[in-house]
């Protein structure tokens, strides 16, 4: 349609302007609407989840609390190379700032201290009261002063650890989060296996997520398979079966496997009525809770897009197959099952990705050892106030489920996620 | 699936304990959700069959609890005005998204989706941290921002669904015949896009009803929501109110499933018939 005759001779629109020109600002001016309709929920995602989110992650790379409680101390160790005693005038600095610090800021450095050696946050409170004894002194009885206060000072560890916690940015909390810490001469190096546990609970999320698709995937692949080859009528009936627990609370089920697994609980009156077992059996608040728990909330994000994709197969594959002679498992795995893997794909990564972040289930259906890296983030942001800690285990967690969820929008894609 | 003439015994065994096995799991999905309901009911504060008798006493202890009613009238009007926030801003971003092609789309995209993908444990960290500088936290309307926010992705997810099988000529026909912009989407886009955007919003609302985590960081004991106090419940004593709760949240549940079900049928009878 569009052909030009000549450049004198091109087609133009009633008010004269060419239709090239005409047609390519029509195509700008759908863009600019496009970016227009969407720039408000962009902006309001920004403000109200990304920048939370990284104003988070953040804190896992900065180390505050002895920068802002004893600010020229702070930089005076960092001057120091931290071979034997820092310079006498840096221990004169300490002492002068120990003593005017104010209480909150003193507190969050003296709590901080005390994460690398037990027993640093009431020993500087101590030095603390006695701080007006150390202000008399020269600088060459400085060290002599501090040891009469307490004799750990007189332990070169004690003040590597004050430097180490010198520098407002810091790779401190993120080794911690894997186990990892910096030696005297700075290599990394692990800590010492009484504080090592978030390399283990790091595993074992993974470890339950693992199982937990797993059994979802044994667990849905029948019913999948039998509600797409019954007819619709029927299907559509089991169907609200799936669905019902997929809009059913997460709390509530699992308040529901709590009533049922408990030593008083259902399962247990029932087994013991039915001779099954004599004495009640420990279902819950340990990894057989989680489980059961687990799956039951996540297999129905399995079974609903296996589903979905097992609809669109022809069932008339099967039954060329049997005819060509393969028995029926053979059929399945070999005709029906690989036309079956961009449900599969959907539905294992997506369970997967969703176990990685579980908080809710395993607090209450699991034992202190079915913990996920959830509740130990949940854990640092509030009891204990480490927050440093848990940014740093946020980050761990965040970037093993951007990763599972870069494979998922690679293989399956965001624009095939569905809800319904 | 009737067996063929041609099955072998094996094949036979095989399809009843295909069955049998396919019972199983249906009951494993279903039994754990009804079985609380009769408890709810029970005379006696026990969690055991058979039930001494029939009682409505836990769902009157529930309405006479200012606090249980507090956590009710808070997850309504969170539930609400979050969902309006997200409803409204997911439906302009899908229709932004699909209306041209520009670079950068698949990004803007996984960005729209993220929060259904962040652990929600970290979501909640984040926003407990930030909305704090805002002034937001322990007030319902940090509440309802966090829960728009989570919200969103479901209503972009479902509303692009319903665009996918749309015919942008309509609205082209509509301009030609001379309505304005707005004129053409109250008329003509948005009454074929609604199935989407309905369901879009119900997901937004029910992601709201039972979200608990933000709520645990966010919410004050003033202001808590009704899953953030059987949170506390839950950990203090299994009490048969909580029972009544869960059966209230289920018949919810059941509600918003009907609707969400005739929604998909319509839909699915309009498609049929517009090829």
């Amino acid at each position: 349609m569009v052909a030009t005759t000549g450049s004198h001779d091109v087609m133009r629109t009633a008010d004269g302007v060419p239709l090239r020109i005409k047609l390519r600002r029509a195509e700008r001016m759908r863009k600019v609407w496009a970016i227009t309709l969407v720039a408000p929920l962009f902006l309001f995602l920004v403000v109200g989840f990304i920048l939370p989110i990284i104003s988070l992650l953040s804190l896992s790379i900065e180390d505050p609390d002895l920068t802002e409680g004893f600010p020229r101390t702070a930089e005076m160790f960092q001057e120091w190379d931290g071979e034997g005693f820092p310079p006498p005038e840096a221990m004169a600095t300490f002492a002068e700032e120990l003593a005017v610090a104010g209480r909150g800021e003193f507190g969050r450095a003296a709590k901080r201290l005390n994460y690398d050696i037990s027993g640093f946050k009431s020993m500087v409170k101590k030095t603390a009261r006695k701080s007006e004894e150390l202000a008399l002194l020269s600088p060459e009885q400085m060290l002599d002063g501090f040891i009469k206060i307490d004799k750990d000072w007189g332990d070169p560890a004690y003040w590597l650890v004050i430097k180490n916690a010198s520098s407002y940015y810091t790779d401190y909390y993120l080794l911690w989060s894997l186990d990892l810490q910096r030696d005297k001469e700075r290599e990394i190096v692990g800590v010492s296996p009484d504080r090592a546990i978030y390399v283990d609970v790091l595993l074992r999320t993974i470890e339950i997520s693992f199982a937990v698709t797993l059994l979802c995937f044994l667990l849905g692949l029948p019913i999948a398979y039998l509600l797409a080859t019954l007819p619709t009528r029927i299907s559509n009936l089991l169907l609200i079966l799936v669905l019902l627990p997929f809009w059913t609370s997460l709390l509530v089920r699992t308040t529901s496997w709590i009533v049922l697994l408990q030593n008083e609980g259902l399962i247990n009156d029932a087994a013991l009525w039915l001779g099954l077992w004599n004495e009640p059996q420990e279902l819950i608040r340990n990894r057989f809770g989680v489980y059961v728990a687990m799956v039951h909330i996540l297999l129905p994000f399995m079974v609903l897009p296996m589903y979905s994709v097992m609809k669109t197969i022809n069932p008339w594959h099967m039954r060329a197959a049997a005819s060509l002679g393969a028995p029926g498992w053979k059929a399945f795995l070999k005709v029906y099952f690989p036309q079956c893997m961009p449900g599969v794909a959907a539905g294992t990564l997506l369970v997967f990705i969703l176990s990685l972040g579980y908080y809710i289930t395993p607090a209450l259906v699991g034992g202190p050892s079915d913990q996920m890296t959830s509740y130990w983030i949940v854990q640092n942001m509030g009891r204990t106030a480490n927050w440093g800690l848990g940014a740093a285990l946020s980050v761990v967690l965040l970037l093993l489920t951007l990763v599972m969820f870069f494979i998922y929008n690679r293989f399956v894609g965001v624009d095939r996620l569905k809800v319904n | 699936m009737a067996m063929p003439s041609y099955a072998t015994t094996f094949d036979r065994i095989w399809y009843v304990t295909f069955r049998v096995i396919c019972c199983l799991v249906f009951a494993f999905l279903f039994i754990p959700i009804i079985v609380i309901i009769p408890l709810s009911f029970n005379s006696e504060p026990y969690f055991t069959y058979p039930m001494p008798g029939f009682s409505l006493r836990w769902y009157e202890e529930f309405f006479a609890s200012p606090q249980w009613l507090l956590g009710l009238q808070n997850s309504i009007i969170v539930g609400i005005f979050a969902t309006l926030v997200a409803t409204v801003l997911g439906t302009l971003a899908a229709l932004g998204l699909n209306r041209a092609e520009y670079p950068g789309k698949t990004t803007i995209l996984a960005v729209l989706i993220s929060p259904i993908v962040v652990p929600i444990v970290i979501t909640a960290a984040g926003m407990f941290y930030f909305y704090a500088k805002l002034g937001l936290t322990g007030t319902l309307a940090g509440l309802v921002f966090a829960h728009a926010t989570i919200g969103v992705p479901f209503v972009v997810i479902t509303v692009s669904a319903t665009l996918a099988g749309f015919d942008y000529n309509l609205i082209r026909a509509g301009a030609s015949l001379g309505g304005d912009p707005l004129r053409v989407f109250f008329r003509i886009t948005l009454p074929l896009i609604l199935p989407g955007v309905v369901a879009g919003a119900l997901f937004a609302f029910i992601t709201s009803w039972d979200e608990l985590v933000i709520a645990i960081f966010l919410a004050s004991t003033e202001e808590h929501t009704l899953p953030r106090r059987m949170w506390s419940g839950i950990r203090e004593l299994l009490s048969p109110t909580i029972m009544a709760v869960a059966t209230m949240l289920i018949m919810t549940s059941v509600l918003l499933m009907i609707v969400m079900e005739l929604l998909r049928r319509r839909s699915e009878r309009l498609r049929g018939i517009t090829p």
